[in-house]
């Protein structure tokens, strides 16, 4: 690690201020993603703001047809929410998938989400789940939000403050792990929201996509066979020593359908 | 009750400590005023050193010297040994590989030291590096051990013709030959034996004292013998002999890795003696990955003759064994044992291993838990389930028709072992029943219901272990209220200290509280080395013996205690007693009256034992996704006798769940081209986790060991050497009869079993 400054900020104002003071200031959410980074010398952030005492950023609200949270609440939080269970399992489930215990305890959804990892599983839960994502600036789909690899819509000095996910009428997500870091070699989140129906990609390619001919068919029928004839062509997905890039594309008709089948059961 | 006798299962007295986060392991001695220090290594794979601009480095606040291979050469150090010699089949010697403790003129592998930076701080010292300019000339290199020895490929070694190291023959040729040429059936088989990194919990770390008044070094480091470094380090590499003393603390697991010296290690004490001053250095998990030697590493083409019954006659193999960019300290010995462990548990007429040693632009390969046994064992268990397959023999019944008969002990094998005990047919019927090896049919039918694809598979496996060198000792020393115990040995995490305990305090008749194990000290304990599954034959032996002669060295102090004539006298449980009469003295009111007594065993008698058993394992495969998971595990074993059952299934779960990972889920990827390491980090290297492991059904068939009065057997590479051909051929199982595949090779990752049920 380089030396670096830093500050804990009371506010998202306060954090916002010091992200301006300070060109290569980086805010510092759980530091699972950000913290590995600085030890491994990848990156070299001038100075590191923390989130960590900004109460309004952990919260969990669930109201008619959504369920809003905190940029700042753990993965664990989310993984053991009695309110996400009942409204949404399938994204309590999602967060409980991400990576162990310690990752869980620490790392939060607004530091995975900015973060854009292509093999990270929010990212899908966003996508498929038709999710809004409010920072200190404004509003953002997150068909708008997720720019490939790493890459997102956020500006510099914008700062996330929650997520909205619509809650579907079912929904599941299957997630293949990786055999070592147990991130994400294909994940797929499958919601039928009555009259149409979103399936929502990790891991497989630079980064979440959605498939709109899977869509498409579980709009007609939301049933495992509606997907499992359709093939989704391997060009452009990632190819690594884990999986070449015909198996990924094979591994996602085959989660898609065992999604669906979840999300009935 | 604090008499344990041998046998029980004493609760590992190390736990409490350790799992209460309170051992203390190298990188725990933090004394004020250490320096720190950070090791530079190449970023190629095979480069030439121009040379090395350390102006800037050595200005670095913070910084208190850069030391480079210039300086290693100008303090004249010796180069890293390998202490093995090897006559090729030509009646040359092996290669050399010298090896300074920094980089001189030329790179080799990715991580190879090429600078050491001591500073005031860890982050001082690593800001500092990054100033170092380093000019190298990038050459081509090459990574794969087969590749490597082809007409064409990069030298590693300009004066290493082919980067064949070393090319021997083991065993006769003409007789493998003879028997091949009468088979009724040849089977034959082309395999690669996984590179493995060993990852210990704790890294590799060497931290040193200097202490001016006596000018003596002090090495703490994480190790699996003192002794060895001590002689490795003191007297090869920095010539300083007795003026270093090497300790080591608990120790966070070694796997065979640790008893390699590191170049890190005389390094940190030569920089320490140059300064006069403390210097540690503890190496992160990534310089685990580019810098600890790591194992296996085979490319193999073998075949089995058969007679027309099904009666094996010979085994032969050529193995292209990859030993890294230098040879390390055993490493060119490792291999040989394919060759004395491919005959396994059968009666063959001959066996045969063409060797060929390759160097590569690759980590150094070493013994890895199992060393050269699982390789072997792999070979011929893979063999015979293909000769199985292609005579349509159950592969039990092939296995049946050719294991050495417990009326044939003491054996010669085909590879010149000489196997003193074992009952693999009744050892293989036990497995079988506890397997339910009969019900299979009925579960894969289950299976099938399911979507899902069931095989099974079964080996048998025998080790070489205890043997010659280096002798293991104990010494003891009795003083009037505690006995102290000094091994040879040190404990990687084994639970050594229990069982020690255990046997000096049966051996004794002393309750185990008044009992103090102390280890790891080149100063105060005997020579020794943990590893080879060695601890329980060699060391318990050696406890044995030391403490019957601390028992006779006390019996003329008892006669004259007791007024008697030492015939008259007989000792136990703890006393020595006069015969026929309630006249006594305890050991340690003899030992108090004497001024101590102190005894060292330090002979070794070379006995080999023979550990053997069989694994059987059912694995289901899902065909959509390749996922393959172990539903049933099966393991019986032949350990003679079992000290401490407890820490004995701890030993043989521990080296299963080494050999899955192996067979399912390891491998240390090159780069072919560039020879860079791509599975560097455990987000690409597989390690195997609690989910990836089933439960283990484990019972013993103890048939004791005559060459040591222990009758024990050792047990600590065991399940490293089943685990592999069991759960490989339980795959194949069914990859023949859904695709006629003959073989697939480790590790068997999804995709690779997903591609051979879909291609
Ligand atoms: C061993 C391990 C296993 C893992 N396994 C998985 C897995 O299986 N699946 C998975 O999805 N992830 C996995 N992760 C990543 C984990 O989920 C991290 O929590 C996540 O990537 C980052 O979240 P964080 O809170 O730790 O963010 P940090 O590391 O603190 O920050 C990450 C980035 O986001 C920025 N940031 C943080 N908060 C905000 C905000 N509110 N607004 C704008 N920018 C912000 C930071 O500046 C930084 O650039 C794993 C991590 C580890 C270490």
């Amino acid at each position: 690690m380089y030396q670096f400054k830093f500050q804990k900020a009371k506010s998202v104002a306060e954090a916002f201020a010091g992200l301006g003071k300070d060109g290569d200031a980086k805010l510092l959410a759980g530091g699972q993603s950000l913290i590995a980074a600085m030890k491994l010398r990848l990156s070299q952030p001038s100075a590191l703001i923390d989130l960590g005492d900004i109460a309004e950023l952990r919260h969990i609200k669930v109201e008619t047809g959504t369920v809003t949270i905190g940029a700042m609440t753990t993965h664990a939080t989310v993984a053991a929410s009695a309110e996400v269970k009942k409204a949404l399992p399938a994204l309590a489930m999602l967060a409980g998938s991400i990576g162990d215990r310690q990752v869980r305890n620490q790392g939060t959804i607004g530091g995975s989400i900015a973060n854009n990892d292509p093999a990270a599983d929010y990212p899908a839960a966003c996508l498929g789940l038709g999710a809004t994502i409010s920072t200190n600036k404004r509003k953002i789909s997150a068909d708008a939000f997720f720019k490939g690899m790493y890459e997102t819509a956020l500006d510099a000095g914008e700062i996330i403050i929650s997520v909205s996910f619509a809650i579907p009428k079912r929904a599941a997500y299957v997630k293949f792990k990786n055999p070592a870091s147990r991130f994400a070699i294909v994940g797929v989140l499958v919601a039928d929201f009555g009259s149409s129906a979103r399936v929502a990609v990790t891991g497989a390619g630079p980064g979440v996509f959605r498939i709109a001919e899977m869509e498409k068919a579980l709009a007609a029928k939301f049933a495992p066979e509606s997907v499992a004839n359709i093939k989704v062509p391997a060009e452009g997905l990632n190819s690594d020593l884990h999986a070449q890039a015909d198996y990924r594309a094979h591994l996602i008709t085959v989660l898609a359908q065992r999604a669906v089948a979840a999300a009935l059961t | 009750m604090t008499k344990f006798a041998i046998g029980q299962t004493v609760h590992r007295l190390e736990d409490p400590t350790l799992l209460q986060g309170k051992g203390c392991y190298t990188d725990d001695l933090r004394p004020q005023g250490a320096a720190h220090a950070f090791v530079l290594r190449s970023p190629h794979a095979h480069a030439l050193i121009r040379g090395i601009d350390t102006t800037a480095a050595r200005q670095a606040p913070g910084v208190i010297a850069v030391l480079t291979g210039q300086d290693v050469k100008a303090d004249d150090l010796g180069t890293m040994p390998c202490i093995v010699p090897v006559k090729n089949h030509d009646g040359t010697p092996r290669g050399e590989t010298p090896r300074p403790v920094l980089a001189l003129d030329r790179a080799r592998h990715v991580g190879d030291p090429v600078a050491l930076v001591v500073a005031e701080t860890y982050h001082a010292a690593r800001d500092a590096a990054e100033l170092i300019e380093v000019d190298y000339e990038p050459l081509p290199a090459v990574a794969d051990v087969y590749g490597a020895a082809q007409p064409g490929a990069p030298l590693v070694w300009p004066e290493i013709k082919q980067n064949i190291v070393a090319d021997l023959h083991l065993g006769s040729k003409e007789a493998a030959d003879a028997a091949f040429a009468r088979a009724a059936h040849i089977s034959k088989i082309e395999l690669v034996q996984n590179r493995l990194v060993a990852n210990p919990m704790e890294p590799r770390a060497a931290f040193a004292e200097y202490d001016p008044a006596t000018d003596r070094s002090t090495l703490h480091t994480s190790s699996q013998s003192v002794a060895l470094l001590r002689a490795h380090i003191g007297d090869i590499v920095l010539k300083i002999g007795d003026k270093l003393r090497v300790r080591s603390g608990n120790v966070g697991g070694a796997f065979g890795m640790k008893a390699m010296m590191h170049p890190e290690q005389p390094m940190i004490v030569w920089a320490s003696r140059r300064l006069k001053r403390a210097v540690r250095w503890t190496g992160d998990r990534s310089e685990g990955f580019l810098t600890d030697v790591q194992g296996r590493d085979h490319k193999v083409f073998a075949e089995l003759a058969l007679d027309k019954d099904g009666k094996f006659l010979a085994v032969r193999a050529t193995v292209y064994a990859g030993m890294g960019a230098y040879l390390s300290q055993f490493a060119p010995m490792i291999p040989q044992s394919v060759h004395s462990m491919m005959p396994s548990v059968y009666a063959f007429e001959a066996a045969h291993l063409h060797l060929i040693e390759t160097v590569t632009n690759t980590v150094p390969v070493d013994a890895y838990r199992g060393a050269g046994r699982p390789e072997g064992i792999y070979v011929t268990e893979r063999l015979i389930d293909i000769a199985a397959r292609e005579l349509k023999i159950a592969p039990d019944e092939l296995r049946r028709r050719n294991f050495i008969k417990p009326s044939q002990f003491p054996y010669t094998t085909a590879a010149g072992l000489v196997y003193d005990s074992g009952d693999f047919e009744g050892l293989q019927a036990k497995a079988l029943k506890e397997a339910d090896w009969a019900g299979f049919p009925a579960r894969k039918a289950a299976s099938e219901a399911r979507g899902k694809l069931r095989g099974i598979g079964l080996t048998m496996y025998v080790e070489r272990c205890g043997g010659a060198a280096p002798p293991d000792s104990v010494a003891l020393k009795v003083n009037k209220d505690r006995v102290l115990v000094l091994p040879g040995t040190v404990d990687n995490g084994q639970g050594h200290m229990t069982v020690l305990k255990q046997l000096v305090s049966e051996y004794l008749g002393i309750d185990m509280e008044k009992i103090d194990v102390s280890q790891g000290d080149s100063d105060a304990n005997p020579f020794g080395l943990t590893g080879g599954s060695r601890f329980a034959v060699v060391t318990g032996t050696a406890a044995g013996i030391a403490a019957k002669e601390v028992v006779d060295k006390g019996m003329e102090q008892a006669a004259k205690m007791l007024e008697a004539a030492a015939a008259d006298i007989e000792y136990g449980d703890g006393d020595y007693k006069v015969k026929g009469t309630d006249r006594k003295a305890t050991l340690f009111d003899v030992a108090g009256a004497a001024g101590g007594i102190e005894a060292l065993h330090i002979k070794n008698t070379g006995a080999l034992t023979f550990p053997n058993g069989c694994h059987i394992v059912e694995v289901e495969i899902d065909p959509q996704t390749g996922v393959t998971r172990l539903e049933r595990y099966t393991i019986v074993d032949d350990f003679g006798r079992a000290l401490n059952p407890m820490l004995l299934l701890g030993q043989v779960h521990g080296g299963t769940v080494q050999g899955i990972g192996q067979a399912l889920l390891e491998h240390a990827v090159y780069d072919n081209e560039s020879a860079q390491l791509l599975t560097g980090s455990f987000m690409d290297y597989a390690m195997p986790r609690a989910d990836d492991v089933p439960s283990f059904n484990t019972t013993f068939h103890h048939t004791p060991c005559t060459t040591n009065p222990l009758g024990v057997k050792g047990a600590g590479e065991a399940g490293s050497v089943g685990a592999p051909p069991a759960i490989i051929n339980a795959i194949v199982d069914v990859l023949h009869a859904k695709k006629g595949i003959k073989h697939i090779d480790m590790p068997a990752t999804r995709e690779k079993v997903w591609r051979a049920l879909n291609g």
